[in-house]
C-alpha cells in the first residue's frame, strides 16, 4: 500500500493511514537498527541532496544515517543565513542541486512554507526537515513513534506540549498529527509563548504547569530559545524555571506516571531538570534512535512515490 | 475627429444623470447628449449594455518610476490605468528618489505628459518627511505647489506622533490631506500575514489588526486636535472601521480607503504559500472582510484605490517572508468591485461611481467631472456584466504579481476618454 503523497510537508491534512503506515514501516527499520550488521538495500542507486539552510546537528546526522543505512548516495548542502542573504535564490540553490541528478530532497530552511515552495519548483520528492515555525514532520513522526512504543497506542492518551508554542515547530507537527491519531493534545506555557488562535487548532491552553500534569499521559518539553526570548516573551530565565521547569519534585506531585519527552537539545535545568532528562520518566533518546527509523521509513515510502 | 457613443446607461453623480443616452465628442468635447443622435461623419460606438461614467481615479497606485523602472513606468502604468479603466492615478512617493522634492513632482509631470499623449492625468502625491524616514518634514509648500495633491509616507507609517500633527497642522494650510499607511511598527516587527489561527497553523509571524486600528485611532485625536484632513490608506480591519465610523459620526475630517484585494480576500489565500497572496496590510480575516464591506455601504470608506504595487518575477519568485509585499491592481480593480460589489448588492453602479471617481477628486481637491455639453470629456466605460479570466500575461503592467490568477470574474473596462485622447481594450 503507497502513501498518498510524493512529498512530506507536514502533517497538516495528512491522512491517518499515511501516518499509520509511516508508524509501522518504522517498526521494521527499527529492527534492523539493532543487527549487527544495521545496512539495508532499498535505496541503492538513489541519490538524496540534504540542504540545509538552517544550522542542525541532530537532524541532519539523523537524516544523513537514515540514508545511509537504506544504502542511498548523499549530498550534504550548508548554508547559513537565508539564501536571499547569500546572492543565489532557494529557487536556484536547489535547481541546481538538482540538474546533478538528484531523486529526493531533505530540505531545513528558515522561512515558514519554503519546502513547500521548493516542492512546486523541482520534481525531486521533497522532505520537509522543519521550516521556520512551522513544522517538523519527522520530528512529529517520531514522537508518536516513540509515545506508541512506550505506552502502545495513541488513540485516547493526553499530550501535553510545554514551552514556546509560538515559535515551535515540533509543536505544531505533534498537535496535527496526534490529534490525526486520536489523541487529545494540550499545550502549556506563558501567554506571551502562545500564538493567536491555537485553540482553533483543536488543543487546550494551560498556563500552569501544575494544573494539566495530573491530567496527562506524556509530556513534550520544548527547547527554551534563552538567548533570543528572555526579557522579550518571559522575564528571566530564573522565573521561567520556577514555573514552568520540569522537575522530579513536580511530576512526583502530578500522582501520575507521565512519560518526558524532549526534541533537543536540552538546557539542563532551564525547561527540564538533570534529574528528570536522566531518570526513568524519560524517553529522550530513545526518541533519537527512532528517529533515524522513522527517517528510514519516509525515505524508503516516498521513493516509490514518483 | 467625431465620436458618437450610442446607447450607454450614462451615470453622473454631478448632474444626476442616470439613463441610456449617446453622447457626440468633437475632439475630445461633449458636443451633444441626447437620445438617438445620429452624426453621419462620426465614428459610432455601441455602448448598449455598457455604463458610461465620470472618469474613475485611482489615488493609490505605485508607478515605482524614478528608480524601480524594472517594476513598473510611468509610461507602462499609465498603459495599465487606461486598460483598467482609469483617466486619473495618484502614485505614491516611496520611489528613488523619494518624492520629497519639487523636482521629481515636474520629472513626474514631464513623463506622464508624453505616456499615452497624456491620456490619463497623474498625480504625484508628496513624500511627508524627507526620504520618507519620518524625522523631518519635506518641503510640503513646494511641493503642493507644484502640484503634489496629498502627502504620505506611504509603505512605511508615519510613526512619530509629534510629525504627524505637525504635518496635519502644516498641509491643512495648503487644503491637501496627510495620507497614512497606518500600522503600528513595533506590533510588526517581522509580520508576514495576519495574526490569528492561520498564521497560527502555518507559523508566519503575524501582524496583528490592533496595529491598525491603534495607529488610526491616534491619528484621529491628532487631525481632531489639529484639524487637519486625515486620510486612511487600504483600511483592512474591523477594528479599524468602527474607528474611522465613530470619528467621522463626530464630525472629525477624515476619510478612508479600501482596496479590491481587502475586500475580496481572506487570509485562508495564504495557505498555499503563495507570495502573491503577500501584502502590507495582509489580508484579513472573513470577519475583517465583512466589516469592510458594510463601512463602504455606509459610507465611512468614501473610497476604492488598489494600492497598485508592482513587482518583478523574481522579487516573488523566493520564499514567503522573504517576499516584498503587494501586488497590482489597476487592471482588476473594476471587475472586482463589480463581482464582490455591486453582483452581491453592497454597493449599486452609481455608489461604485462615487467611490471610484467623485469621492477621491473632492477629497484631493481636483476639479469635479461632470459630464455634460460643451466639456471635455473625462469618461470611464465599462460593462457590467461580461465576463473574464484573469490572465496576468494580459497585463499592460510590467509586472504580473496578482493573486487573482485564472479568477473568473465579472465586469469588464471598455475603455476612457480623457483629454482629448481615447482607449478602448
Amino acid at each position: 500500500m503507497p502513501l498518498h503523497t510524493r512529498h512530506l510537508l507536514g502533517l497538516e491534512g495528512m491522512k491517518r493511514e499515511d501516518i499509520q503506515l509511516i508508524l509501522d514501516t518504522a517498526v521494521s527499520f527499527r529492527e534492523v537498527l539493532e543487527r549487527p550488521i544495521k545496512k539495508v538495500p532499498p535505496l541503492q542507486g538513489k541519490t538524496i541532496a540534504n540542504l540545509f539552510f538552517e544550522n542542525s546537528t541532530r537532524t541532519r546526522l539523523s537524516f544523513e544515517l537514515a540514508e545511509r543505512r537504506l544504502s542511498a548516495d548523499v549530498l550534504g548542502f550548508a548554508a547559513s543565513g537565508s539564501s536571499v542573504a547569500k546572492g543565489e535564490t532557494l529557487k536556484d540553490t536547489a535547481r541546481n542541486i538538482e540538474a546533478m541528478k538528484i531523486d529526493m530532497v531533505v530540505i531545513r530552511h528558515s522561512a515558514a512554507g519554503a519546502p513547500h515552495y521548493l516542492s512546486r519548483v523541482i520534481r525531486s520528492n521533497v522532505i520537509n526537515a522543519g521550516d521556520g515555525a512551522h513544522e517538523h514532520p519527522t520530528q512529529g513522526l517520531l514522537d508518536m513513534y516513540t509515545i506508541r512504543e512506550k505506552l502502545g497506542r495513541l488513540e485516547g492518551l493526553h499530550v501535553c506540549i510545554l514551552g514556546d508554542i509560538s515559535h515551535s515547530r515540533v509543536a505544531r507537527s505533534n498537535i496535527f498529527g496526534l490529534l490525526t491519531m486520536g489523541a487529545k493534545v494540550s499545550v502549556c506555557g506563558p501567554a506571551t509563548m502562545m500564538p493567536r488562535g491555537i485553540e482553533n487548532l483543536g488543543v487546550e491552553v494551560y498556563h500552569h504547569l501544575d494544573d494539566v500534569l495530573p491530567r496527562i499521559d506524556v509530556l513534550n518539553v520544548l527547547r527554551i530559545q534563552m538567548e533570543r526570548d528572555a526579557g522579550r516573551l518571559f522575564p528571566s530565565i530564573r522565573e521561567y524555571h520556577n514555573f514552568y521547569g520540569v522537575t522530579r519534585q513536580r511530576l512526583e506531585k502530578a500522582g501520575r506516571d507521565i512519560t518526558v519527552m524532549h526534541p533537543g537539545p536540552i538546557n539542563r535545568d532551564v525547561e527540564i531538570s538533570a534529574d528528570v532528562a536522566d531518570g526513568e520518566h524519560s524517553v529522550i533518546l530513545q526518541q533519537v534512535l527512532n528517529g533515524v527509523a522513522i527517517r528510514m521509513a519516509v525515505l524508503y515510502l516516498l521513493s516509490s512515490m514518483n | 475627429m467625431q465620436l458618437l457613443l450610442k446607447g450607454g446607461r450614462l451615470i453622473d453623480p454631478a448632474t444626476g444623470r442616470d439613463e441610456e443616452c449617446d453622447l457626440h465628442c468633437v475632439d475630445g468635447r461633449i458636443e451633444k447628449i441626447g437620445r438617438g443622435l445620429s452624426v453621419s461623419a462620426a465614428q459610432v460606438i455601441d455602448l448598449r449594455g455598457k455604463i458610461v461614467a465620470p472618469g474613475f481615479i485611482d489615488m493609490h497606485v505605485h508607478l515605482r518610476e524614478p528608480g524601480f523602472e524594472y517594476k513598473e513606468t510611468i509610461e507602462t502604468g499609465v498603459q495599465a490605468a487606461a486598460a483598467g479603466g482609469f483617466t486619473a492615478v495618484c502614485c505614491m512617493p516611496n520611489t528613488n528618489p523619494a518624492i520629497d522634492d519639487e523636482s521629481v513632482v515636474r520629472y513626474i509631470h514631464a513623463k506622464a505628459r508624453v505616456a499615452m499623449k497624456g491620456l490619463v492625468d497623474v498625480y504625484p502625491i508628496g513624500a511627508v518627511t524627507k526620504e520618507r524616514k519620518g524625522e523631518h518634514l519635506a518641503p510640503l509648500a513646494e511641493l503642493a505647489a507644484a502640484g503634489a495633491v496629498a502627502f504620505s509616507d506611504d509603505g512605511d507609517p508615519v510613526h512619530d506622533a509629534e510629525i504627524m500633527r505637525r504635518a496635519l497642522e502644516y498641509s491643512a494650510m495648503y487644503g491637501r490631506p496627510i495620507i497614512q499607511h497606518a500600522q503600528d511598527p513595533s506590533l510588526t516587527r517581522g509580520g508576514a500575514m495576519n495574526e490569528g489561527a492561520t498564521a497560527t497553523t502555518l507559523g508566519l509571524p503575524g501582524w496583528p489588526p490592533v496595529a491598525e486600528e491603534i495607529m488610526i485611532a491616534r491619528d484621529i485625536r491628532l487631525a481632531e486636535y489639529t484639524g487637519g484632513s486625515y486620510h486612511v490608506a487600504h483600511l483592512s480591519t474591523a477594528g479599524g472601521a468602527e474607528v474611522v465610523r465613530q470619528a467621522k459620526a463626530r464630525g472629525i475630517k477624515v476619510t478612508a480607503e479600501a482596496t479590491p484585494h481587502h475586500f475580496t480576500l481572506t487570509e485562508e489565500a495564504v495557505r498555499s504559500f503563495d507570495t502573491n497572496t503577500k501584502m502590507n496590510p495582509p489580508l484579513r480575516t472573513r470577519n475583517d472582510v465583512d466589516a469592510i464591506k458594510q463601512a463602504l455601504r455606509d459610507g465611512t470608506i468614501d473610497i476604492i484605490a488598489t494600492d497598485h504595487a508592482p513587482h518583478s518575477f523574481d522579487e516573488k519568485e523566493v520564499e514567503f517572508v522573504a517576499a516584498p509585499f503587494g501586488i497590482v491592481g489597476l487592471e482588476t480593480a473594476v471587475a472586482l468591485a463589480v463581482t464582490e460589489l455591486f453582483l452581491k448588492g453592497v454597493l449599486s453602479l452609481g455608489q461604485l461611481v462615487e467611490k471610484f471617481s467623485v469621492n477621491p477628486r473632492r477629497l484631493l481637491g481636483l476639479p469635479a467631472i461632470a459630464v455634460k455639453e460643451g466639456t471635455m470629456a473625462n469618461l470611464t466605460i465599462f460593462d457590467p456584466a461580461a465576463q473574464w479570466v484573469v490572465d496576468p500575461e494580459a497585463f499592460r503592467s510590467k509586472s504580473r504579481n496578482t493573486p487573482f490568477r485564472g479568477m473568473t470574474l465579472t465586469g469588464k473596462p471598455i475603455g476612457i476618454l480623457n483629454n482629448g485622447e481615447t482607449f478602448w481594450n
